[in-house]
């Protein structure tokens, strides 16, 4: 139906879009990470394209590919009036995630603010130019991205201290309502504090 | 006897100037426990305000990646758990469209006769439970014992009231019990003349009214910027149903409307979900209507489907194909899918990749009440703090199903 998004995206950024296939009749394009802002404001900007919804963001690991851009960005779009979608993907960062950065498109679709976030948490990859890139799903003391392939699933986090006013970024009245060593699993020793010295 | 505020300073009565910060949540009965919201109040009046989520993370995603294609379906049931039969399908059809394999015709308008009865569940759900945060404690007993009849029927037919994993890939568990279609179509009409009495109680409740009329309203084009779906996003007048935009299972040969809204405030987003009880009450009739009565309900494709109990047990190719399907799971063909149904909330998609083994490489879900969640800020932004609750309500954020 929409292979006219292909070919449009073809014809305006040529060489930018590596490959393309419409595999179970998902249209798809893997871009140059470079040009992700400018091909995701053609594909809103263009009458005949008119991508209004951002339905979904992910990354996905392939550590076996090294150096060629280890994670796969993958993003969904849908389009009310034309009702035709698109898969927009880009590789990007290197066995060690370094240089694992894209350009948010947050300013084209605010409803990415919260996918770019999930994004960074869950698989790592930065988004420059975003307003707020926090952690959204885990606590800022999370180490690691844990949908990454290298993140072993059953690895324990430590427990982490209360955060200060500074780091909380909101005033904390209250005193904290545990001791440190509470709300520790049984047999869990990760602030290496025992009942006995704190009494 | 003088006035016991006679010594105090005019200035003594004034509120700070300074912006008090509030958490509310995620210990708060109206952010379902799962939501925190930072507010920055100027008086009673919402300055800023900080949304966080993921109380409720529970690694969904890379547990998918450790089983088998059909252990993942336990886990989808916790996603949104009050619709869980619609998470089921929609994994199902995900799956079977990557493996290239359709469902027969009786089990297609199963599916569907028990999708609508799980999203009946849902809007009962939230619009019971938003009626009550706001204090209308009679009509939540009304929608929840409607909800208790569907719940019946879901119990009669898969064993499970809430966690049915009841699908399969290529097909169902079970075929529908003898009972399903009287079931169904006597407990429709209950469910209506319930819904009836539970929203005549509240649509001509004026302090109810006032609540919901004209608060968090929003235009179609920001709630389509912000990814919205679903009733929320049909509450803003822009009629994008999955089931008649891109019609799945047998959509396209029922008869339905899709109701939506005009201002995009919460009175809307409620009035959307009982429209859509009516709507999937009509389905419901229509799919009972015209359900076989006989023929298989699993597709015949060995490769995903487990063989009879009797082949298992008899023959030794079916106890071989049994072993290799429970021990190394469905071998589903390599590549990657976006496959995307009509859920309780909205797109529910899942963006599936195989690597041709028999375990998936990478499941995403696209919650549909992730990206709605992410809207509310814009929602209760320089409103009163008391218009959160049935903004929030009406929004329906399903904990297991945002925070993944």
């Amino acid at each position: 139906m929409s292979q006219l998004v292909l070919d449009k995206l073809k014809a305006r950024f040529g060489a930018a879009i590596l490959a393309t296939h419409s595999d179970f009749g998902d249209d798809t394009a893997l871009v140059e990470p470079a040009q992700w802002k400018a091909i995701s404001t053609f594909l809103r900007e263009d009458p005949d394209l008119d991508f209004d919804l951002p339905v979904d963001l992910c990354g996905v690991d392939y550590p076996s590919r090294g150096a060629a851009g280890r994670t796969e960005v993958v993003m969904h779009l849908y389009s009310i009036g034309k009702k035709h979608r698109i898969r927009l993907k880009a590789r990007v960062g290197d066995e060690d995630m370094d240089g694992a950065e894209l350009e948010s498109v947050t300013s084209i679709w605010p409803g990415m603010n919260w996918l770019e976030r999930e994004t960074w948490d869950m698989s790592g990859v930065r988004f420059v130019g975003h307003p707020d890139l926090r952690r959204i799903l885990m606590y800022p003391e999370f180490e690691g991205h844990a949908l990454q392939k290298t993140y072993p699933a059953d690895r324990i986090q430590p427990l982490v201290p209360y955060r200060t006013e500074e780091e909380a970024g909101v005033p904390l009245e209250k005193q904290a309502p545990f001791g440190p060593d509470e709300g520790m699993a049984f047999g869990r020793t990760a602030n290496n504090i025992s009942r006995a010295e704190v009494d | 006897m003088e006035p016991l505020d006679i010594d105090l300073d005019e200035g003594e009565l004034e509120l700070p100037a300074d912006p008090m910060h509030l958490n509310m949540g995620p210990s708060h009965p109206a952010m379902h426990g799962t939501v925190r919201i930072v507010l920055e109040l100027s008086g009673e009046t919402i300055v800023k305000a900080d949304v966080q989520v993921g109380y409720l993370h529970r690694g969904f995603e890379k547990m998918c990646e450790r089983g088998t294609w059909a252990q993942v379906f336990p886990y989808v049931d916790r996603l949104n758990y009050v619709s869980p039969m619609l998470n089921n399908v929609g994994y199902a059809l995900a799956v079977e469209k990557l493996c290239g394999i359709a469902v027969p015709e009786r089990c297609q308008w199963y599916r569907m006769a028990l999708g609508e009865l799980a999203r009946i569940s849902d809007h009962l759900t939230c619009n019971g439970a938003m009626a009550m945060e706001l204090g209308a404690f009679t009509p939540f007993l009304w929608f929840v014992k409607a909800r208790e009849m569907v719940w019946d029927i879901l119990e009669e037919e898969t064993g499970a009231r809430l966690t049915h994993s009841f699908g399969r890939i290529g097909g169902m568990a079970n075929p529908p019990t003898a009972d399903f279609k009287a079931m169904c179509g006597m407990a429709v009409g209950k469910i209506l003349g319930l819904v009836e009495e539970g929203e005549k109680m509240l649509l001509k409740n004026r302090i109810f009214i006032d609540r919901l009329q004209n608060v968090g309203p929003i235009s179609g084009a920001e709630a389509v910027s912000l990814g919205w779906t679903g009733p929320c996003l049909r509450s803003t007048g822009i009629a994008y149903d999955i089931r008649k935009a891109h019609p799945y299972l047998k959509y396209d040969e029922v008869d339905f409307d899709v109701p939506v809204g005009t201002r995009g405030d919460t009175l809307d987003r409620f009035l959307c979900r009982l429209g859509e009880i009516r709507q999937s009450k009509r389905i419901i009739e229509q799919c009972i209507e015209r359900m076989p009565d006989e023929g298989p309900i699993n597709s015949d494709d060995p490769r995903v489907v487990l063989p009879g109990k009797t082949d298992v047990y008899t023959t030794i190719e079916g106890t071989i194909q049994h072993f290799k399907l429970i021990m190394e799971g469905a071998k589903v063909p390599a590549g990657e899918v976006y496959s995307y149904t009509e859920g309780g909330n909205g797109e529910l998609g899942y963006y599936l990749v195989s690597d041709g083994s028999g375990t998936p490489y990478r499941v995403r879900i696209r919650p549909p009440c992730f990206q709605i969640t992410g809207g509310l800020h814009r929602l209760i932004e320089g409103r009163m703090l008391a218009d959160i609750v049935p903004t929030f309500g009406a929004l329906n954020m399903i904990g297991g199903e945002c925070d993944h």
